[in-house]
């Protein structure tokens, strides 16, 4: 591909403005980008902490550091923010920053929507956070808040839950209209649907699951809100409802809601195992296919995350039939990764660590997906360790392993500095023991009998939980090392070329690193 | 902005309070889907079972549970925990049922049948769930349900529970608690 | 935040010491699920096996391969790299084989789900109710009814005293079922979602209010099987395990005459006359069982949370609300209702906590007596 190389003494253009309002008022996506990014880090260490709250906890049997009404606390808000301010805002801050220059347009469809949906966030978990101090505690009924427990018998922080999640899902909404706006109408000429890089693929579908299901967790919510203050009985037996239709309703937003949080992943990885094996992605057409097929899959197979609630035999087996399905097309992406490596000329930056790392890892995370799919097998793990396992295997070492790829493989372009590639490795060879150290073990306290969401345990379970929070603590530390790798690029740093890497192809690599603030104001020409 | 991107934000904006809608369509779209496709068939109060009777039916055990929501403090228990039937015809069960404590009370009681699948086979003419019971203070009652089992139960089913929960809902406002006449299934 | 609060030095230096102590019966080597001991379970042990070990080829042939290339296509082994970018025929093959993988996993594993469905009526039906933070079981047609409640010490929770074998895995009054027979249990909650899990039948089906659920099972082997509570259900979600006897017919049999014979022996006990100190004595361990999670030992309870006993207006000076609330509980509080303990058990309670922690010199200095729970049942026109 072609491209006009941009410059950037454009008179209709102005630079960024001065000051702290800039970051108040901008409309342009790549400091939304930034906002977005260093908002999802922060939020990430916040949940962090938590998480090392949880494990501190479980180090040893008995209760020592916390009460169990607060443990509940604890992991109900490390998941709500791991999942909508960690992950979804990184990958959101991402798209930003991409999109728009990966298709050759100026920038994003909506740009003060764009303003707006990341400054309701930071509004949003405020709410959220605050909860802790408020009378009876912060929401303490699981991420997954099933009623009654999150109703009847929840403390009165569950209505600033409710409306910290509305404001959130207001949020994504609002990125995906304008995600799909973007793509589907600003793409330079030439960038035809299958021409785009597979991260503008990836953000695509992601947007329109994110549109599809969003809302109808913000029905969810508001069932919830109606339930507690306006005395309907959606989940209320009592008044003729069913506590089961909450978990239909959650889990129909649930499900899609996890592929949400992994595509985005898969078109980054698509790109760094390119680059890195200096060689073009194998099956590009099947890959867009797969993410199609695992996108509309997602939408009817959400009852697998409820087979001990009773349901009829025949919704059971296709519940189990449906999500098996899901791992042909996942597993086809695995195979395309692994053929483009395949007699490339492969080098291991940090980048192509961290997605050989995603590789492997990820699908480890799948095939205990695919046991938890076996129902009768399930019977034995819902509710355990084991699952706890799976999807954190999925989203650390799958999710924010792709993320941190992608901060390191962008970055340079971003901001103009090549990052420390010493203290890069070293940064993903801590995340890589500790990741295996915390969660592995985790299988086999799952398979051994220790529920989740436990805040103690019976003595069979101690050995793997001490392990495990070994592990946790070396993540947890080696993510301040991150920091001080992310900090310290974008102070100052070798200087990066505008190409970066050698086996780069895109067109945000034919614009000068660091991007300039306005790119692509007229569109690049494109065979 | 370019028309056909106007166009594409049009058709986005307008399908958010569509999901939306859809996410609370989906309490009574539930309902109709069981009943559609008669899995866990969902149980209406039953005019007759006329068509259903018949005198060629096979024994069945059927068996009364009761169990009191956050320890309501009502006695409720059946008058007999196990029935053998036939199916094919009418019977009539009690529940004896008595507020021990000193105020006015109003409760529901909520059916539910094992296994799910003898739910459709379930017919109930009359129960005493389909209404609220209210109770003066140390009033009794004996609450009946009416009832068939249709022959159409599948044969491996040779015993059925019909399990009730009652609710205390006296604080529950008379508009804000819905009436509902089926069963409730999942 | 509500961080532990000891009470003092002593109590500091044991924990300490405590804190750093290898625990007793930790293992190593719980790696996998157990086999359990009915048919059903060893067919989802070995169906779990099944899947396993095909993730674990899979995994291994794929990760060779790129094992392999992470080795040999290096840039310095392989400066040049290879051009192609699609395969049609590698590519069909494999969407083709993993689907047939797929469909050789879904036909064991449909068939022994079938199984589990397959739900006859039981020789024995068993209702379970899942409280906050206890089961319930009633024996349909034994007509033996009981609550289990966790028996391990809130001393060795604190860290204060040594941990014991069964610690968090054994309850007051344990599931008591005969061997080979088949026992269905009927769950269902009194108040939030709970859920039933024995991992030796594999059995687990969630406990939801207002809704039975079913499961059945048939035990070959003899022996006490322990499980757990799997849905969050509040602040004790941990502490409400589940165990199951399974003996012989004879024995159960004595067990349910034993039952039923206690049962009568508690009613006549509710007319005996008691002694204050026999009130008390029997009264600490049902507050033990039933009140100590939220009101603690020491009748403190949690400032902000759960209200001190010692001290107590209501339980100092105010017999007939005090009674009141064990009976009825606290509209719009986690204080639930308890009418559903005996008139001894709840005579004993409240009179414990009439008489202990000082409360027994600065009350009214009544006592409760069965009789007084019942009066209270009566119907008052």
């Amino acid at each position: 591909m072609s491209a006009v190389i941009e410059n950037h003494h454009d008179d209709h253009h102005h630079g960024p403005a001065k000051g702290l309002t800039r970051w108040l008022y901008t409309t342009n996506h790549k400091d939304i980008g930034t906002l977005y990014l260093w908002f999802s880090f922060a939020m990430f260490l916040i949940g962090g902490a938590m998480a090392m709250v949880i494990r501190a906890e479980l180090f040893q049997p008995g209760m020592q550091i916390v009460e169990p009404e607060f443990y509940n606390q604890m992991i109900t808000l490390h998941g709500l923010i791991m999942i909508f301010g960690g992950v979804m805002p990184a990958f959101v801050g991402l798209a930003n920053w991409l999109v728009p220059m990966m298709i050759g347009a100026p920038d994003m469809a909506l740009p003060r929507m764009n303003n707006l949906s990341f400054w309701i966030l930071p509004f949003a978990f405020f709410i959220l956070l605050s909860s802790l101090f408020m009378e009876g505690g912060a929401p303490n009924f699981g991420w997954t808040f099933y009623a009654p427990l999150s109703t009847t018998y929840a403390p009165p922080s569950v209505t600033f839950f409710i409306f910290s999640v509305h404001i959130m899902g207001a949020s994504s909404i609002m990125g995906a209209i304008n995600v799909v706006v973007t793509i589907m109408n600003m793409r330079a000429p030439g960038v035809t649907l299958m021409k785009m890089p597979l991260f503008v693929w990836s953000w695509l579908i992601t947007a329109y699951l994110l549109i599809a299901v969003m809302p109808v967790l913000a029905g969810a919510v508001t069932m919830m809100l109606m339930d507690i203050h306006f005395g309907t009985s959606f989940f209320n037996a009592a008044g003729g409802g069913d506590p089961v239709l909450f978990q239909h309703i959650f889990w129909f937003f649930g499900h899609p809601e996890v592929y949400i949080m992994i595509l985005p992943a898969f078109g980054i990885v698509s790109h760094i195992i390119e680059t890195f094996s200096r060689k073009q992605l194998f099956g590009y057409s099947s890959m867009v296919w797969a993410m199609l097929s695992i996108a509309i899959l997602s939408f009817v197979v959400w009852a697998h995350h409820m087979f001990t609630v009773g349901l009829p035999l025949a919704a059971e087996l296709f519940f189990m039939w449906a999500t098996m399905l899901i791992a042909v097309p996942t597993g086809v992406k695995v195979f395309n990764w692994i053929a483009t490596m395949f007699k490339g000329s492969i080098t291991f930056e940090t980048p192509m660590l961290f997605a050989i790392a995603f590789v492997v890892l990820f699908t480890m995370g799948g095939f205990s997906g695919l046991m938890l799919a076996i129902t009768p097998a399930d019977f034995q793990y819902h509710d355990t360790y084991f699952v706890v396992a799976h999807f954190h295997y999925v989203l650390v070492p799958g999710a924010i392993f792709s993320i941190m790829a992608a901060v390191y493989y962008w970055i340079p372009k971003w901001c103009g500095n090549m990052y420390d590639e010493r203290l890069g490795k070293l940064h993903f060879w801590l995340s890589f023991i500790g990741v295996n150290v915390t969660f592995f073990p985790q299988h086999f306290i799952g398979l051994a009998g220790m529920p989740r969401r436990y805040p103690d345990y019976a003595l069979q379970f101690a050995d793997w939980n001490m392990v495990s929070t070994v592990g946790a603590f070396l993540f947890g530390v080696s993510q301040i090392l991150f920091l001080f790798i992310v900090v310290k690029t974008v102070i100052g740093g070798k200087k990066a070329t505008d190409q970066v890497w050698e086996g780069a192809r895109g067109l945000e690599w034919t614009v000068a690193s660091p991007a300039p603030y306005h790119t692509f104001t007229t569109p690049p020409k494109v065979d | 902005m370019n028309p056909e991107a106007k166009k594409t934000l049009r058709r986005l904006i307008i399908a958010v309070p569509l999901m939306f809608a859809f996410g609370f369509a989906l309490v009574p779209l539930y309902d109709v889907f069981c009943e559609v496709t008669g899995i866990n068939g969902k149980v209406f109060q039953s005019e007759s079972a006329e068509k259903l009777l018949t005198d060629e039916g096979r024994p069945l055990g059927l068996q009364f549970i009761s169990t009191n929501n956050e320890n309501m403090p009502w006695i409720f228990e059946p008058s007999e925990e196990v029935m053998t039937i036939s199916t094919g015809q009418y019977y009539t069960a009690t529940f004896y049922v008595k507020n021990t404590t000193d105020k006015k009370m109003t409760a529901q009681a909520v059916p539910s049948v094992a296994p799910s699948n003898a739910a459709a086979h379930l017919k109930k003419l009359e129960c005493f769930c389909f209404e609220q019971q209210e109770l003066a203070p140390g009033e009794e009652a004996l609450l009946p349900v009416k009832l068939l089992v249709s022959d159409k139960l599948p044969g491996t089913i040779k015993n059925i529970i019909l399990s009730y929960t009652i609710f205390d809902i006296t604080e529950y406002d008379d508009e804000t608690i819905a009436h509902h006449d089926h069963d409730m299934e999942h | 935040m509500a961080f532990k609060h000891l009470q003092n030095l002593q109590n500091k230096l044991i924990s300490a010491l405590l804190f750093f102590s290898v625990p007793t019966k930790a293992d190593w080597f719980a790696l996998n699920m157990t086999r359990g001991v009915t048919d059903i379970s060893n067919e989802v042990f070995e169906l779990h096996m099944l899947i396993f070990w095909i993730c674990v080829a899979i995994g291994v042939v794929v990760f060779s391969v790129m094992f392999y290339s992470m080795y040999a296509h290096t840039k310095k082994k392989n400066p040049v790299a290879a051009s192609f970018h699609e395969n049609h025929k590698v590519e069909i093959a494999w969407t083709i084989v993993p689907f047939l993988i797929l469909i050789a996993m879904a036909i064991p594993a449909s068939k022994t789900l079938v199984k589990i469905y397959d739900d006859e009526s039981g020789d024995l039906n068993i209702q379970v109710t899942g409280y906050q933070w206890k089961w319930q079981y009633n024996y349909l047609e034994d007509d033996v009814s009981f609550f289990s409640n966790l028996s391990t010490d809130m001393d060795e929770i604190n860290n204060l005293v040594p941990k014991g074998e069964n610690y968090l895995q054994e309850v007051d009054e344990m599931v008591v079922i005969p061997v080979g027979k088949k026992v269905r249990f009927l769950i269902t909650a009194n108040d939030v979602i709970h859920s039933w899990w024995m991992p030796a039948f594999a059995i687990k089906q969630d406990a939801i209010p207002g809704f039975v659920n079913t499961a059945w099972t048939k035990v070959d082997k003899p022996g006490i099987y322990r499980g757990k509570c799997t849905e969050l259900c509040g602040k004790n979600h941990g502490f409400m395990p589940i165990v199951v006897k399974v003996v012989e017919q004879s024995e159960y049999d004595e067990w349910v005459s034993g039952k039923r014979e206690a049962a009568m022996k508690m009613a006549e006990l509710t007319t005996k006359d008691w002694t204050a100190e026999e009130l008390v004595v029997r009264g600490e361990s049902v507050y033990a069982v039933n009140c100590v999670a939220c009101h603690q030992t020491n009748g403190q309870g949690i400032p902000g949370i759960f209200p001190a006993l010692a001290g107590s207006d209501i339980v100092l000076n105010d017999k007939e609300r005090n009674i009141e609330i064990l009976m009825e509980g606290v509209q719009g509080a986690a204080m639930n209702s308890f009418s559903y303990l005996s008139e001894v058990e709840l005579a004993a309670v409240i009179t414990y906590t009439r008489q202990s922690w000082g409360n027994e010199n600065n009350g009214d200095g009544e006592i409760v007596v069965p009789k007084d729970i019942v009066d209270y049942k009566k119907p008052k026109i």
